[in-house]
């Protein structure tokens, strides 16, 4: 639809962006929809993605590397040594206050050790041509691994998370979720030498061909060609001919480009679908169901409930760090200070609810549905307010007002939708449906 | 050494502008904790719905400038406040029998109520950017300042200056009386009592003959007063920008766990405690260590634990700690 009002490139570009959300989607209802886990960290998981994106593709800077690299992996190994002496002191202390302010003791004079060892290093990278790179770089692999390193990644946190938050009820779980992804964010954010931080990595290597190079490309230009042959043979002149063709080829190739993309990423939506609803009728998707609907009776009769959350918590994060790897190779580029909780937390569980929770399709569907609406609901309610003020001058105040604000409405748009779906059909659209086979 | 120095740079740079932003959490986690105890779920429209009693006490005070009003040296906002309060109640109430009433009649679990205060957030962000536009803006007038950094070291012949801004007098000020005059409310007063009895046991309460409504409408008329009234002084001392707002309701939340949730006086100090640890530790000590010791011992480096980008992040960080070790908050909440 919005292929033929406004243009390919911009449908297929929403499409996109369609799909990621799905992908996203369908990690929070693995947790929400699954086990009833609520989990408003989603934004730290996606840009824990993002920098498995950068950590991969991005080629490491050799110079940063004999600058600090030392410094930094002898910080990591600290890290490590003080973890494991903390599991040393769990292990074979019994539980006391003194036990609990010496771990208290070490954490802090380990960060403190950290620091100040770890300073001259991060100084000295930075310092290495800090308009391009001031940062470690990555591995120079190619950008998709990353999307697996990404959901390891996210993985991880989840791990780490889980084992802290996971006992929480559930209101507490979301506010304690929410703001250890803003503590993932700050890090992200600031720490320059890992990720640039503000500065952001851009021009990321892409699994799919650059337009540039397309547009060049003999077999590439025939096939536009091809194409639109009928239009082009309307042209009787040649040289309007082939100015009309290169410019087919120029947009045609940014389409490409975009159609590549979206082809890898239906390929992700697809593999993780049929996981996902293979998972669902599963035993273990019946556990989980069992679980989520009646925690204690799932534990008489022997099922590990925390070990049950603490693998889902895992798996949904995975996923999300999957599509933030995803979100991060179709723009090319790493920004650190985009990723805000309204964009990547709420809007996300909004997708969750309207699209229906437990069931994987209502998922994708609502990924679909509230991205395009949150893209198109600047254009609809900017209609909508030429429409219903046609009467009224252009100079009246109060119009002007109200078409200045036009991005605004789609936070109206998204909350009314969220609070009408809650209230006449609280399980979403696709509600989750079970069958007994 | 030199202590006078050392005090007054502490007192400029951490006391006092840790007093004025703690007691501006504090007025929000003492909102977050009401609707908490009485209410009984978490409300992630926080910091949208002060962001809204902002923006009205902001409007009445383009409109009372508009008019001449004015309050000399105080700022005009203060006389705009009350108005506000009023607009805030209203919109509270009115969101309180479209949305919230049906799900206290459902008897919903919290976290259904949880997810419909985000639809609540996003409404409500939306009124407030395209009401008032989600620029930065000042509305403070009257004087500055009490106390000039300038005027302070020559009254007293020292190195460091203390500056005093009015607003932070008067956040502060107003808190205390806010504040106090709440807890009289809630222990001294019958329908202060109710609500308690209602936050600790509703069945038990509905049962000596507690009216649930009055409870829910006294609840929310608090809550309009907490939320504007905190809103407004942040905007004071600071300015006024949505997206702020927006992000200020962690730090509430977390002074509000920290002081064990469903406690209001936990979480008028919670909101102290978030306040101070932010600042004590990021704030850079270099200049005071320069005061303490003899000066041969003077520090190389900024002498900062933290660099002042984790600001946020310290607090959450406690706020984790607390979740772990005292699931309840420092001064026993509810058990979560």
């Amino acid at each position: 639809m919005v292929g033929i009002f406004q243009s390919w490139n911009i449908a297929l570009s929403i499409f996109n962006l369609c799909l990621i959300s799905a992908v996203m989607t369908m990690g929070a209802n693995i947790q929400w929809g699954y086990a009833g886990l609520i989990n408003f960290g989603i934004m730290g998981y996606t840009a824990l993605g993002g920098l498995a994106a950068v950590l991969i593709s991005v080629d490491p800077v050799q110079e940063a590397w004999r600058a600090g690299g030392f410094d930094i992996l002898m910080a990591l190994w600290l890290i490590v040594v003080m973890v494991l002496v903390i599991r040393f002191i769990l292990k074979r202390f019994e539980k006391s206050k003194i036990r609990t302010y010496s771990i208290a003791a070490i954490i802090i004079s380990g960060i403190l050790l950290i620091r100040f060892s770890a300073e001259p290093g991060i100084e000295a990278i930075e310092a290495v041509d800090p308009a391009k790179t001031g940062f470690l770089g990555g591995f120079g692999l190619p950008i998709v691994f990353s999307w697996i390193v990404g959901a390891l990644f996210a993985g991880g946190l989840a791990f780490i998370v889980g084992k802290v938050a996971l006992g929480l009820r559930a209101d507490y779980l979301a506010i304690a979720t929410l703001l250890i992804s803003e503590i993932v964010i700050a890090i992200i954010k600031h720490e320059d030498w890992l990720t640039r931080g503000v500065k952001n990595v851009i021009g990321l290597k892409r699994p799919a061909p650059y337009e540039v190079d397309l547009q060049t490309t003999d077999w590439f230009i025939n096939l536009v060609e091809k194409f639109n042959s009928g239009k082009l043979s309307v042209i009787e002149n040649l040289a309007d001919r082939q100015a009309a063709l290169n410019q087919l080829v120029i947009e045609g190739s940014s389409v490409f480009v975009k159609l590549c993309y979206s082809g890898l990423f239906l390929v992700v939506v697809i593999i993780l679908l049929i996981l996902t609803q293979k998972a669902l009728y599963s035993p273990w998707g019946r556990m989980m169901r069992a679980i989520r609907d009646n925690e204690e009776a799932a534990n008489a009769m022997g099922k590990n409930v925390v070990k049950q959350h603490l693998l889902i918590f895992i798996l949904g994060s995975a996923i999300v760090g999957i599509a933030g790897a995803m979100l991060v190779t179709q723009d090319g580029l790493f920004t650190p200070g985009s990723y805000r909780p309204m964009r990547y937390t709420f809007l996300i569980w909004v997708m969750v609810i309207v699209g229906g929770s437990g069931n994987n399709f209502g998922a994708i569907l609502g990924g679909f549905v509230v991205w395009f609406l949150w893209i198109e609901a600047a254009p609809i309610s900017l209609f909508l307010i030429n429409f219903f003020t046609a009467g009224i001058p252009e100079t009246n105040a109060l119009k002007a007002h109200l078409i200045e604000s036009v991005p605004y409405f789609r936070f109206l748009l998204m909350g009314l939708g969220l609070l009408f779906i809650m209230r006449y059909r609280p399980k979403g659209i696709l509600p989750e449906k079970i069958e007994i086979k | 050494m030199d202590f006078v120095n050392a005090i007054i740079l502490l007192l400029n740079y951490i006391f006092i502008p840790a007093l004025t932003y703690g007691s501006q959490l504090a007025l929000g986690a003492i909102f977050v904790t009401l609707i908490y105890g009485i209410l009984r779920f978490a409300n992630f429209a926080t910091g949208d719905m002060m962001s809204f009693g902002t923006m009205a006490t902001i409007l009445f005070t383009w409109y009372f400038q508009s008019l001449g009003v004015s309050l000399g040296v105080l700022p005009t906002a203060l006389l705009a406040i009350p108005f506000g309060v009023i607009f805030m109640i209203l919109y509270m109430l009115l969101i309180d029998k479209f949305v919230f009433k049906y799900y206290r009649h459902q008897k919903s679990p919290p976290v259904q109520f949880a997810m419909v205060s985000i639809g609540v957030m996003f409404v409500t962000q939306a009124v407030v950017r395209i009401i008032i536009g989600p620029a930065d803006r000042r509305f403070f007038d009257g004087e500055k300042f009490i106390i000039k950094a300038r005027e302070f070291k020559e009254m007293t012949g020292l190195n460091e200056g203390l500056a005093l801004k009015s607003t932070q007098v008067i956040t502060i000020f107003v808190t205390i009386v806010l504040v106090s005059l709440l807890f009289w409310f809630l222990n001294r007063t019958k329908t202060g009592k109710s609500m308690k009895a209602y936050s600790d046991n509703e069945d038990l309460a509905l049962l000596s003959g507690i009216d649930p409504k009055k409870i829910v409408l006294v609840t929310w008329v608090i809550a309009g007063i907490l939320a504007t009234i905190g809103g407004a002084l942040y905007g004071l001392d600071k300015s006024f920008k949505p997206f702020t707002y927006f992000n200020n309701m962690l730090p509430i939340f977390a002074a509000a766990i920290v002081g064990g949730i469903g406690n209001p006086f936990g979480a008028f100090l919670g909101g102290y405690v978030i306040a101070f640890s932010e600042i004590l530790l990021t704030y850079a000590y270099k200049k005071f260590f320069m005061y303490v010791l003899p000066a041969n011992m003077e520090p190389e480096g900024l002498v900062q634990l933290l660099s002042t980008d984790y600001k946020f992040a310290v607090s959450f960080s406690i706020l984790v700690i607390v979740l772990l070790y005292r699931p309840s908050g420092i001064f026993k909440g509810k058990v979560l």
